[in-house]
């Protein structure tokens, strides 16, 4: 079965259609890279995946279950997690309790155990701490367990935010444009990361400009232009398609 | 983690220290007085510390909930003859029920309309605690019985000074706990960056609710404390003054500062003193202070002092 199915989802913003008609799957355990010129609708698309935007019209279907008009924060519980191409990062916090609210559904929330301290709440909190420094080592912040991130350079609040992605433990993961902003070797590194969270069972979405990620690690990659799907297939057919090295690829090779 | 169990421990330490000693100085029962003033005020703002520090959410209504609770003990003990932890037990509980309610609709406003809209109901509060007089006693307020704990009556002002001091470092260590908990930090995710938190599964909305709750029941039971050890209470403890001097501790101790709140709750309790003759300026040198806050030390007293001693520290080193 498709993690992800997007049947004539449309989304306009006042007679603008930021995204029109479009239709397509996602398999599970794929990278599965969306690419187009700016203002394809890329992010449009991540905000209507994710519960952030309602739809216009048609429906996003997430492991057999509809998604229109549920709360993020309900995805979220459904296995549905993602990363800002605008940081979103919680800079009032230091860079592990970052990734800690990441854990927030898989962690003792109850009130009064907080507010007492119990010793059980506190040993589960430590031990979801120590996680999260592991996870923040998997996505090469190892230097940045102890640090706040107010404190911390862009091309690492990028990953943090990844980081908090993985703690949710998603079952897909959407990354909007992880490699923006970074030098050529983080990003190669972003690469690496990115193949070991796919190696572990969670499917990724990818929207990036960088094109030696996007076809170095993607499975299947979706070209938009205009809010309509350009063209479709794998890193290859994609490549070779003349109507996207027109409208996108031309311009960049 | 180590360090921060010693920052932590530390500062409660600190704290206990610092209340044990401070009556040496007190040469007079009106020391006392004031004294418990500043500590009543402490807890009140060290739970609306939640709210507005960490969570992000402004309030100009805590005023009242500080006087419903007054109000809960005073009709509940001397109308009702309920014992005084029954009534002010009983006044928490619907102090945060009304929190409650009031808080899903308000806390969906942003900025000046959430500031409006408590301020509205903090004035609601006020004018039926003035105008239902078969209850209240109206303008003219009502008579309090000391608080009698199982046999022992809190009759001198040190023995309400010893109480507030104990029960200030029981807020304390509670605030402390939360705010490093899961559910602290959803609170504080919520404020930092919304759709942030959203998408990883914080219902942010539940915890800007849960807080609105928290401090109004700590305003509450802090009122009805208040009450017996005042002795008597009017309408005027509802007033939009006494809200915006709660949230001006807030703000100059520190926001997101739960040692600030007590320092800011003791420095602005003591002002008036010094300022006896400056009677009437009052609420304008209140906001002289919150603006001056603001413009120069957006962070508040406490942050703002840590961080130039980890400078130093750090220059040093």
């Amino acid at each position: 079965m498709s993690m992800l199915e997007v049947e004539g989802l449309s989304k306009e913003f006042g007679g603008v259609h930021a995204i029109e008609d479009l239709s397509f799957r996602v398999e599970e355990g794929h990278i599965h890279s969306i690419i187009g010129p700016n203002g394809a609708g890329k992010t449009t698309l991540f905000n209507l995946i994710t519960g952030i935007y309602t739809p216009s019209a048609g429906q996003v279907r997430f492991d057999g279950r509809p998604i229109g008009g549920v709360a993020p924060s309900r995805l979220a519980a459904w296995g549905l997690s993602r990363t800002f191409q605008n940081l979103q990062v919680f800079f009032n916090m230091s860079a592990i309790e970052n990734v800690m609210v990441g854990a927030h559904l898989h962690v003792d929330r109850r009130f009064w155990p907080s507010l007492l301290r119990l010793p059980g709440s506190v040993r589960r909190d430590r031990a979801c701490r120590r996680q999260c420094a592991d996870l923040m080592e998997f996505v090469g912040l190892g230097p940045y367990v102890r640090a706040e991130a107010s404190s911390m350079p862009y091309g690492a609040l990028k990953r943090l935010e990844i980081a908090r992605a993985l703690a949710a433990q998603p079952k897909l993961l959407l990354l909007d444009e992880p490699a923006a902003g970074l030098n050529a070797t983080e990003s190669r590194e972003i690469d690496q990361v990115i193949k070991k969270v796919a190696a572990q069972g969670i499917t990724v979405i990818l929207v990036e400009h960088d094109m030696k990620m996007v076809m170095g690690i993607s499975d299947h990659i979706l070209a938009l232009d205009y809010g309509r799907k350009l063209a479709e297939g794998n890193p290859a057919q994609v490549r070779a398609n003349p109507e996207v090295v027109a409208a996108y690829l031309g311009a960049q090779c | 983690m180590a360090k921060l169990m010693n920052a932590r421990s530390g500062g409660l330490a600190l704290l206990a220290l610092v209340m044990a000693v401070s009556p040496l100085g007190f040469t007079n029962a009106y020391y006392y007085d004031v004294a418990v003033g500043a500590l009543f005020n402490a807890m009140i703002c060290v739970g609306l510390n939640l709210l507005i520090g960490y969570g992000g959410q402004i309030s100009l209504g805590h005023g009242a909930f500080f006087a419903l609770g007054a109000y809960a003990s005073a009709i509940g003990t001397s109308r009702w003859g309920l014992p005084p932890l029954a009534a002010l037990g009983g006044g928490a509980v619907l102090v945060g029920l009304l929190a409650f309610v009031l808080a899903r609709p308000i806390l969906r406003l942003k900025g000046h309309y959430l500031a409006m809209a408590t301020l509205g109901i903090g004035m609601i509060i006020y004018i039926v605690l003035k105008t239902e007089a078969q209850w209240t006693g109206g303008p003219d307020g009502m008579g309090v019985d000391p608080l009698a704990l199982g046999g022992f009556v809190l009759a001198t002002d040190r023995h309400w000074y010893w109480l507030a001091a104990m029960l200030l470092l029981v807020v304390v260590w509670l605030a402390l706990n939360l705010v490093e908990s899961p559910v602290g930090r959803a609170l504080r995710a919520g404020h930092g960056a919304q759709i942030g938190a959203e998408v990883v599964g914080v219902d942010t909305s539940h915890y800007k609710v849960l807080m609105f709750v928290v401090s109004a029941v700590v305003a509450s039971m802090v009122g009805s404390l208040f009450a017996h050890k005042n002795g008597f209470i009017t309408p005027d403890i509802a007033g939009f003054h006494r809200s915006i001097e709660l949230v001006t501790m807030v703000v100059l101790g520190g926001m997101a500062s739960i040692y600030g709140s007590v320092l800011g709750a003791v420095l602005l309790t003591l002002l008036p003193q010094v300022l006896a003759g400056f009677d009437d300026y009052e609420a304008m040198i209140f906001g002289a202070i919150m603006m001056g806050t603001m413009i120069f030390l957006p962070k508040g007293l406490l942050p703002s002092l840590i961080t130039q001693i980890r400078k130093r520290a750090g220059g040093r080193s």
